[in-house]
């Protein structure tokens, strides 16, 4: 499609359509420059900082001296409980509506609908949701579990949405021949459908956890500030976003090393969505056709 | 449904896991109304917009300038936005030679990523501090509004592009055989095939303009206040529960659960919307 249409242009360089061509490319140019002034100011900035004690050693007077290493410990506990939680609900979810309803079933729908809304619920409200929730009515505290727990609601419907696709690209065929054969539908499922489905389970895992470490305005009054190495899962813990968060706004001089954390921060997930695109776009594919 | 027992038995596990995860909704409903309910009940809907301020330690609840602060902050970044994000668009699918468009559409996707506490950090240490050199003091609307601009254009233009891809060949084909220009094509053809699809990614960008607060918390001032310039510092609703729900208590409390009903509000009749257009015969 952009050949013929890149050939049209030599010929029909009138006004409207030279000013078209300016505006189109000089919006794709903002936005790049935009992007890479961002990128390389915390690159340039945080690149400096990073070293091996900076990742390993505790916050010291407050986050402007030593590391974030009970940070990094804190952020990976709150995932630990958000997927932990999150996984099995989201995938017997997943399950259910791509493999049990039907599109127009009253449940099936209802599900889908609160689901959708609870996409775009605000983080904050997830916020105040999970305060009065796990930490108050269910005494959790201020607490990484309780965190993990409110994060775990907020990625829910992205777990979902794309482990029902990878239900959604096996073949009908599969499940016809099982069914022919005599097998349960629980047997076609675990040894058939679910091995077929991994690669949109993992996608949507991937992005999941992307989600999760993002967020902050969720984390603040759930899992709490406390920069201390947590020793139990209801101890509260601060994540990395929430760190830098606070070493910006709330502690004078922290900027050297919010920018680092915002570094390690960024890489995670630049890793993290590598992973995620290269899954969609290979395996997916693969496992499509050879399974 | 099935004759093995094991079948039933999965088929009622399933169901305990999906009645799980559609009944988070209505459990955060419950709760936000059930924490406002106290202070619904003895103040009364109409004091949280007619009350002379916000100083809930005096118990006056007026939410208005966060209100205003909320829709300038999202009017602004919106109307910014869009139009860069489906030129965007444009420029991946229309202008640009392949292998510019890939890497684009890849630097967009990556992005839409990066957690919004940096994007507030970015604005913090570079942007405020810019614009308060030209017009003091710097934290301010116009700093929100560049800030969520920056954070919901990946949104919207990779909506626009996916609805962009979606426009049958034949029809662009067709119009280029008419000889039509390439601005003509995309204006003419491209943009009414796709607007439906487009209109969801403005409503997609605007309900994440609406729900933002880290960032906007960070770079706005935080003074509540009804702005009168595009300099004046602002509070948004989203910004005053973070800031304010360590330390409230009581019917303070509550009134932050009621800003919090007020934006779920918003979000649902964004949602419908979606709902509407997804649904209506704006293809035809």
């Amino acid at each position: 499609m952009e050949g013929f249409m890149v050939n049209s242009l030599g010929r029909s360089l009138d006004g409207r359509e030279l000013l078209a061509s300016i505006l189109v490319w000089s919006a794709a140019a903002l936005v790049t420059a935009t992007f890479c002034w961002l990128l390389w100011d915390i690159l340039w900035h945080g690149l400096s900082q990073i070293s091996w004690t900076f990742l390993t050693a505790p916050p010291r007077n407050a986050g402007r001296e030593g590391g974030i290493g009970s940070i990094i410990v804190s952020t990976a506990l709150i995932l630990g409980v958000c997927l932990g939680v999150s996984l099995p609900i989201g995938i017997g979810t997943a399950v259910l509506l791509a493999e049990f309803t039907t599109e127009a079933s009253l449940f099936g729908r209802f599900t889908r609908r609160s689901l959708d809304v609870l996409s775009g619920v605000p983080s904050i409200v997830f916020g105040l949701f999970g305060n009065a929730f796990f930490c108050k009515t269910l005494g959790l505290g201020f607490s990484i579990l309780s965190g993990g727990l409110t994060l775990a609601c907020m990625v829910l419907p992205i777990l979902i949405r794309s482990t029902e696709e990878g239900f959604r690209t096996v073949p009908a065929e599969y499940r016809l021949s099982t069914a022919a054969l005599g097998l349960s539908r629980s047997t076609t499922l675990f040894h058939l459908l679910l091995p077929a489905a991994v690669p949109g389970l993992l996608v949507g895992l991937v992005l999941g956890v992307g989600r999760a470490i993002a967020e902050t305005a969720a984390l603040i009054f759930t899992s709490g500030y406390v920069d201390r190495m947590p020793e139990s899962l209801l101890d509260s813990g601060r994540a990395l976003s929430v760190h830098i968060f606070d070493l910006s706004m709330n502690v004078p001089g922290g900027d050297a090393h919010a920018y680092a954390s915002a570094l390690v921060l960024v890489v995670l997930l630049l890793a993290i969505n590598g992973i995620a695109s290269w899954l969609a776009e290979y395996c997916l594919h693969r496992r499509i056709v050879t399974v | 449904m099935s004759r093995w027992p094991i079948d039933r038995f999965l088929l009622w596990l399933l169901r305990g896991t999906a009645t799980i995860a559609g009944a988070i909704v209505l459990l955060i409903v419950t709760f936000l109304v059930m924490e406002s309910l106290p202070v619904l009940q003895h103040v009364g809907i109409s004091r949280f917009f007619t009350d002379p301020s916000w100083h809930p330690t005096e118990r006056l609840y007026n939410l208005t300038p966060m209100l205003w602060g909320t829709l300038f902050a999202m009017v602004g970044s919106v109307l910014i936005a869009t139009p860069l994000g489906i030129l965007s668009a444009v420029f991946c699918r229309y202008y640009a030679p392949p292998a510019v468009a890939r890497p684009y559409r890849k630097l967009i996707e990556l992005l839409a990523g990066i957690p919004s506490v940096v994007y507030g950090f970015w604005g913090l240490v570079v942007l405020v501090p810019l614009i308060g050199s030209i017009h003091p003091p710097g934290p301010s609307l116009l700093a929100g509004i560049i800030i969520l601009t920056i954070m919901i254009l990946p949104t919207i233009a990779l909506v626009a592009d996916a609805s962009l891809a979606n426009v049958p060949q034949q029809y662009v084909r067709g119009a280029a055989a008419l000889g039509l220009s390439r601005w003509g094509i995309i204006q003419g053809v491209v943009f009414p095939a796709a607007k439906s699809g487009l209109l969801t990614g403005v409503i997609l960008e605007t309900g994440r303009a609406i729900g933002e607060t880290m960032a906007i918390l960070m770079v706005c001032g935080n003074v509540v206040q009804t702005p009168h310039s595009l300099f004046d510092p602002i509070r948004t609703l989203t910004a005053n529960i973070a800031l304010e729900m360590a330390y409230a208590l009581g019917d303070h409390r509550a009134a932050l659960f009621v800003s919090g009903l007020v934006l779920m509000a918003m979000i649902a009749a964004l949602v419908a919307a979606a709902e509407w257009i997804s649904h209506g015969r704006i293809y035809g």
